[in-house]
């Protein structure tokens, strides 16, 4: 059963000086999961990835990761881990394929067979044309997918994923979803750092969420969203008469905390809006005002709780729990 | 370890900032140096040429027991040729040692490359060394080039003058197959500690350059008379810049634990 556990962190500490970066954390991931790190800038997402690949010194508590200590036994952890870092990994003045043989290389990957694998990950992620052009030419989405592939180039077992997305496009993130999914499939596991909740969402098993380098939620993306979102968000498709204002009607409905049009166009002579209702029956009372001002109603759709909705539960109880109460004005003025 | 050292030394060789010094620097030392220097005789009627052949008169007793096989202008040539260039030669290895330093230590850190290195599954031990090989290595080889090609351009530049091969000396061989080493092991040492405290190449590549003055000092210390380099001064100053290259490595090597490199902000 132990050996079912990759990462076992137990109150893991990094100080920085005064900040505390990774504060008494405790994180367990089981083989072959893909965990989902969420948190705001400086949340200590990436103080973590470098604690658990050995990096970085801890300050305080322990981790076992792949069974070894990250700190002492770091050069045979790293041969088995792969991290995708927010930074670039390739040298502008290096082509990608150029690029990728070096980190295939220093990872391990055996001569023979090296450069029919480096073609394989450039494949993966669309590069091939590009491979032989100086990396300083790339466009940032092409880096991070460079990026992607030297991560991926030696098979790891363990893989960290940096906020990974940033400056992906559809394609390139599906096809980095696609990969992960495979990897799991072959019995790696993912810890997935990123403020990409749709993401997260759609793939991860688990998330836990940071907050100044403590975990302040855990669970499934849809347990997380079941626990913590307040009121669902509800769209709704109406006629897109002229006559009268869906919004303006919908804005005097009590028990609607928002409404919005939504991003996406609904059918033909129809609008797409999107509301956010207190509980199930201001849904009811939103359609009957729709219906009495003369609004036709084509459909009306919830919206399950998403992780976003989570998220900013999370953050506005993070600052009412964690935000000190204002000192009386005598106080502390003399520090 | 090899790899790294490979990785590197491509992207040195395809940086302009890196390449110009590394090719013009030992051009101007080997090729342009002697050929002028071996005019100089010839130059002996312009205004302050004599002055020159005054300034011999003021050197050392060794040194102008060295000169008196020669005629006057043959001693005018070997004084430059052979003494008064000598420090100036060893410029060659430290700077290119500094600068594949900058480009390797601080440059690296500029374009953040390094954090993704520092998570393969190298070790402390053989990054720093695969470091210090990008630019020790490059740095020796280029200065024992140079000092080839010293050899040929002096003999031949000098020979209406001298009409033998008179180059090159014990000393100089002394100065090139372990001065030299020696220097470029110090402005490596100079550099990576100087790259531990500034955040651009430039910074770093001109900061290093400060550990060009103990050369300057021993080439004006030459040309007034006051230093002379026997073979014997040269092997001495051999074994100083050895310790002071020792020193520096062993500061400078502190500076680039993991740990350390990534918990600087
Ligand atoms: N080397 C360092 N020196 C000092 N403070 C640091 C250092 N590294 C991180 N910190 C601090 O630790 C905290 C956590 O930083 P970290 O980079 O882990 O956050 P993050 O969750 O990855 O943020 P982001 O979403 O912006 O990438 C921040 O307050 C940061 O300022
Ligand atoms: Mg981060």
């Amino acid at each position: 059963m132990k050996d079912d556990v990759v990462v076992d962190a137990r109150a893991l500490t990094r100080r920085f000086g005064e900040t505390v970066a990774v504060d008494a954390l405790d994180l367990r991931v089981r083989r072959a999961e893909i965990v989902g790190m969420l948190g705001h800038n400086g949340a200590g997402k990436t103080t973590t990835v470098r604690l658990l690949n050995g990096v970085l010194a801890a300050t305080g508590g322990s981790a076992t990761v792949l069974g070894l200590d990250p700190w002492r036994d770091g050069v045979r952890l790293r041969r088995r881990t792969g991290v995708a870092t927010e930074t670039p990994a390739v040298d502008d003045r290096l082509t990608g394929r150029e690029g990728l043989t070096f980190f295939a290389r220093i990872y391990g990957v055996p001569e023979v067979g090296l450069a029919r694998r480096v073609d394989e990950v450039l494949g993966i992620f669309d590069l091939v044309d590009a491979a032989d052009e100086r990396v300083g030419g790339y466009s940032r989405g092409m880096k991070q997918r460079l990026s992607l592939a030297r991560t991926l180039v030696h098979g790891p077992e363990l893989l960290f994923l940096d906020e990974p997305t940033a400056g992906l496009d559809p394609v390139a993130a599906r096809a980095l979803d696609d990969q992960v999914r495979t990897l799991r499939a072959s019995g790696a596991t993912v810890l997935l750092c990123t403020h990409n909740l749709v993401q997260a969402q759609a793939l991860c098993d688990r998330v836990v969420v940071l907050e100044r380098g403590r975990v302040v939620a855990e669970g499934t993306p849809a347990e997380l969203a079941r626990a913590l979102a307040k009121g669902g968000h509800v769209v709704i498709d109406v006629e897109a008469g002229d006559s009268v204002d869906p919004i303006t009607v919908l804005r005097r409905v009590p028990g609607l905390r928002s409404v919005e049009a939504h991003d996406a166009i609904a059918g033909d002579g129809a609008r797409r809006l999107r509301m956010q209702a207190d509980d199930r029956a201001a849904v009811a009372t939103a359609v009957d005002a729709l219906v009495r001002a003369n609004v036709r109603v084509f459909a009306v759709e919830p919206e399950a709780p998403g992780l976003e909705d989570v998220y900013f539960a999370l953050h506005e109880r993070a600052r009412s729990v964690v935000a000190p109460p204002t000192p009386p004005a005598a106080a502390g003025v003399e520090s | 370890m090899r790899a790294i050292v490979a990785k590197d030394l491509t992207v040195v060789r395809r940086s302009k900032a890196v390449m110009l010094p590394l090719v013009l620097v030992p051009l101007v030392m080997v090729l342009v140096l002697p050929v002028v220097a071996s005019f100089a005789p010839r130059l002996a009627e312009v205004p302050g040429a004599s002055d020159i052949a005054q300034m011999l008169d003021t050197m050392p007793e060794a040194m102008q027991a060295q000169l008196a096989p020669y005629t006057n202008e043959g001693r005018l040539v070997v004084f430059l040729l052979v003494y008064l260039f000598a420090p100036l030669y060893l410029i060659v290895p430290l700077m290119v040692a500094s600068v594949i330093a900058a480009d390797t230590f601080a440059g690296e850190r500029e374009r953040k490359t390094l954090e993704a290195l520092l998570h393969t599954p190298t070790s402390d031990t053989e990054l720093v060394v695969a470091k210090l090989a990008s630019g020790f290595v490059p740095a020796v080889l280029v200065g024992w080039a140079s000092f080839a090609l010293y050899t040929l351009v002096a003999n031949v530049a000098a020979w209406p003058v001298i009409g033998h091969v008179f180059f090159p000396t014990v000393m100089w061989w002394v100065l090139a197959l372990v001065v030299g080493p020696g220097v470029a092991a110090i402005g490596l040492g100079a550099t990576v500690i100087v790259s531990s405290r500034v955040s651009t190449f430039q910074e770093a590549y001109q900061v290093g350059g400060v550990v060009v003055l103990p050369i300057v000092l021993l080439v004006v210390g030459q040309a007034a008379g006051v230093v002379f380099l026997s073979t014997a001064l040269v092997a001495a100053v051999g074994i100083v810049f050895w310790l002071l290259a020792a020193v520096l490595l062993v500061i400078g090597v502190r500076t680039l634990r993991r740990g350390e490199l990534l918990a600087r902000s």
